[in-house]
């Protein structure tokens, strides 16, 4: 027993042991720029790589009393969280170092949430997989509101409580009904069950409901999405990155287990469902984001429509459309982050950004800078050489294989309206003149340069060879079922 | 035919029903935290009758030990104006009332065995003590919701202190340092005034 969980869990045993570690460390080494503890932790999360990678892609291995798997998902999901991590923390470090937060308390908050992404992305246990997602949210509510003297942090951090722990409660209410009517709380044993047994279909569907609203929730999709945009305008940027991004993957994994792998015999009600959201949060995400005068409400709003996106993949309950999906969440992370750390480098050097027309002027400040911001929004709107056109078409063409043509066209459409204020943003950046006049230091940071560089060179580069990426995605969607 | 154990069991219910009206229904908080505790007991008591001893003494340590007097000192440390909590009262009446009716149709509905299947939740036997059924199912089969619920208290314990400590000023030590940089200036401040006539 010992030997299987240290083949199969020693990523997550790793974590745990370096988050303790970085704790305990912090309150000994209290060197000005925290390089230690930084260390520490990008080191946990390579070695963590390292053994996750070590793990077969083919076989699903099970440990911990089969409460804990570790598949083909598992896998891709968690390289991509620990290298998403790995990122927010190349681009946080200056800022946080700047308002004093830097210290242990952030690193092992983080490895926490970490560790508790990782819990639910392998959970094969409803137990385990609430527990993971608790784990997660309470990392993510204390790392909203660390930064106490803000009074939008506390707000910010008060909301996302309030509504986290009233969708944990619906999540909560509908994972007793799948244990009553089941007896039990595995996830194939219950699929098992409901494929066998006759069960009452009120009961069934209440649940299938509770689940699903659970999901969308913690996702934030769109008639669920009122906490987005307060909780990314609040909390300080390094953390509105990281509540942007990494959670995300932990998200798909919940929705794919809890309805490819667990309500399986229930694809024609969910899917319904699953459609009728992602449509909303495409329309209101793309249409209310053009409204907005203030950057991180503006990229809220956009994570809810790109939100829209994956879920009209997943909706599909096709390899396909599966693929398609695990497609998108990767490259959604990869440019959610750029885009945050473009914020951050100007930030660092300019002062908060704040509102939109902070960045007016830029190009001629920064050329280099602005041209950076001109690839990463065209990305995120969809335009032919970026990842981001690649990740939107093939949603699209599995909805259209599907044989779903007007979800695809209002797909196209809503993709339409984005792309006026993203261009917009580069139109700011590009020809409007500098409404304030900013004191720019000089101090720039090459490490955050180098990486927010190659992170829009990997747009770039992805967006022209997107096969390996997607090849992967295959695989892995492909060993789900 | 009642046996003893049904009168004990409605003994201790008649006492949780009551003790529960009257946590609800006291003037002071102090009385109804008071009652609370006593429900806890009660509570505790029919757990025994159902062989959960574990269970029950961990409700009376725990929750009546540990949770009811931290409860009642922030009850007494705080000064709660009964007025204001009392008002609005009979304008959200209805509501009560509707949410009540909710509970008691769902209580039957899981009651009533009607649509949850009540066959394949295990039971344990009474041959082994609760202690050693919980120890022995708690450190094997559920080994990781065990360590993820230690871990999830942990990182509230960091939270708390986290969110709450407000850094170097909770000590009056003066540093030594700052004590030899002192200076004549910073400490007296000499006024030349007139010297008032008489």
């Amino acid at each position: 027993m010992l030997t299987n969980i240290l083949t199969v869990a020693l990523p997550e045993i790793i974590i745990l042991i370096s988050a303790m570690s970085v704790l305990l460390l912090g309150v000994f080494f209290k060197n000005k720029n925290a390089s230690s503890l930084f260390g520490i932790t990008q080191l946990a999360l390579l070695i963590a790589a390292y053994f996750t990678s070590q793990l077969p892609i083919e076989s699903k291995l099970l440990a911990f009393n089969d409460m804990f798997v570790a598949d083909s998902l598992s896998l891709y999901l968690k390289l991509l969280s620990y290298f998403g991590l790995s990122l927010v923390l190349i681009y946080s470090r200056d800022y946080l170092l700047k308002k004093n937060l830097l210290n242990g308390e952030f690193f092992s908050l983080v490895l926490f949430a970490l560790l508790g992404i990782n819990l639910i992305i392998s959970s094969y246990h409803l137990l385990t997989l609430y527990m993971g997602i608790e784990l997660l949210s309470l990392s993510l509510y204390t790392l909203v509101a660390i930064d106490r003297k803000r009074k939008e942090a506390t707000e910010a951090a008060m909301k996302y409580f309030i509504l986290g722990a009233v969708a944990s409660g619906f999540l909560l209410y509908g994972f007793s009904m799948l244990y009553g009517i089941t007896g039990s709380l595995y996830l194939s044993k219950i699929s098992e069950q409901i494929g066998v047994t006759e069960i009452n279909p009120m009961i069934l569907s209440f649940a299938l409901v509770f689940v699903t609203v659970g999901i969308a929730f913690k996702f934030g999709a769109a008639p669920f999405q009122l906490w987005v945009p307060d909780v990314y305008q609040g909390s300080s940027t390094p953390i509105t990155m990281f509540i942007g991004s990494v959670p995300k993957f932990a998200s798909v994994a919940m929705l794919i287990r809890l309805l490819y792998q667990t309500l399986d015999h229930l694809v024609m009600d969910w899917q319904l469902m699953l459609l009728v959201m992602a449509i909303t949060s495409m329309l209101l995400g793309n249409i209310t984001a053009i409204a907005q005068t203030k950057i991180k409400r503006l990229l809220a709003y956009s994570t809810i429509s790109h939100v829209g996106f994956m879920l009209l993949g997943l909706a599909t309950g096709t390899i396909t459309g599966i693929s398609a999906a695990l497609f998108y969440i990767a490259t959604y992370v990869l440019m959610t982050l750029a885009s945050f750390g473009l914020i951050i480098r100007l930030s660092n050097q300019r002062g908060d950004i704040d509102k939109i027309s902070d960045l007016s002027g830029l190009v001629k400040d920064q050329p280099w800078v602005a041209f950076l911001l001109l690839i990463i929004f065209l990305s995120l709107a969809g335009i032919p050489p970026t990842i981001g056109f690649y990740a939107k078409f093939s949603i699209i063409q599995a909805t259209l294989q599907f044989g779903w043509i007007w979800p695809a066209v209002i797909a196209v459409i809503s993709a339409l309206i984005g792309i006026y204020y993203y261009l917009r943003m580069i139109k700011i950046a590009y020809f409007d003149d500098t409404i304030k006049a900013t004191k720019t230091s000089k101090s720039v940071n090459n490490e955050l340069n180098l990486t927010l560089t190659m992170n829009v060179l990997a747009l770039i580069v992805l967006g022209l060879f997107p096969s390996t990426l997607m090849d992967i995605a295959t695989l892995t969607s492909a060993l789900i079922f | 035919m009642m046996q003893f154990s049904d009168y004990i069991f409605y003994f201790f219910s008649s006492i949780l029903i009551l003790a529960s009206l009257k946590v609800i229904t006291a003037n002071n908080p102090v009385y109804s935290a008071l009652s609370l505790v006593l429900a806890f007991f009660s509570a505790a008591g029919i757990w025994l009758l159902l062989h959960a001893e574990f269970l029950a003494i961990a409700l009376v340590l725990v929750y009546v030990g540990a949770v009811m007097v931290l409860f009642l000192f922030v009850v007494m440390m705080l000064d709660i104006n009964l007025e204001s909590l009392k008002r609005g009262f009979w304008s959200y009446f209805p509501f009560a009332i509707l949410i009540a009716g909710v509970f008691i149709v769902e209580i039957y509905l899981v009651v009533s065995d009607k649509f949850f299947l009540e066959s394949q939740i295990e039971t344990f036997g009474t041959s082994k003590s609760n202690t050693h059924s919980i120890g022995n199912i708690l450190y094997t089969d559920y080994l990781l919701p065990f360590q993820i619920s230690a871990v999830i208290l942990l990182v509230a314990i960091i939270s708390a202190i986290a969110l709450t400590m407000s850094g170097h000023k909770s000590h009056k030590a003066i540093d030594p340092k700052d004590q030899i940089k002192v200076k004549r200036n910073d400490r007296i401040r000499i006024v030349k005034m007139k010297s008032e006539k008489r």
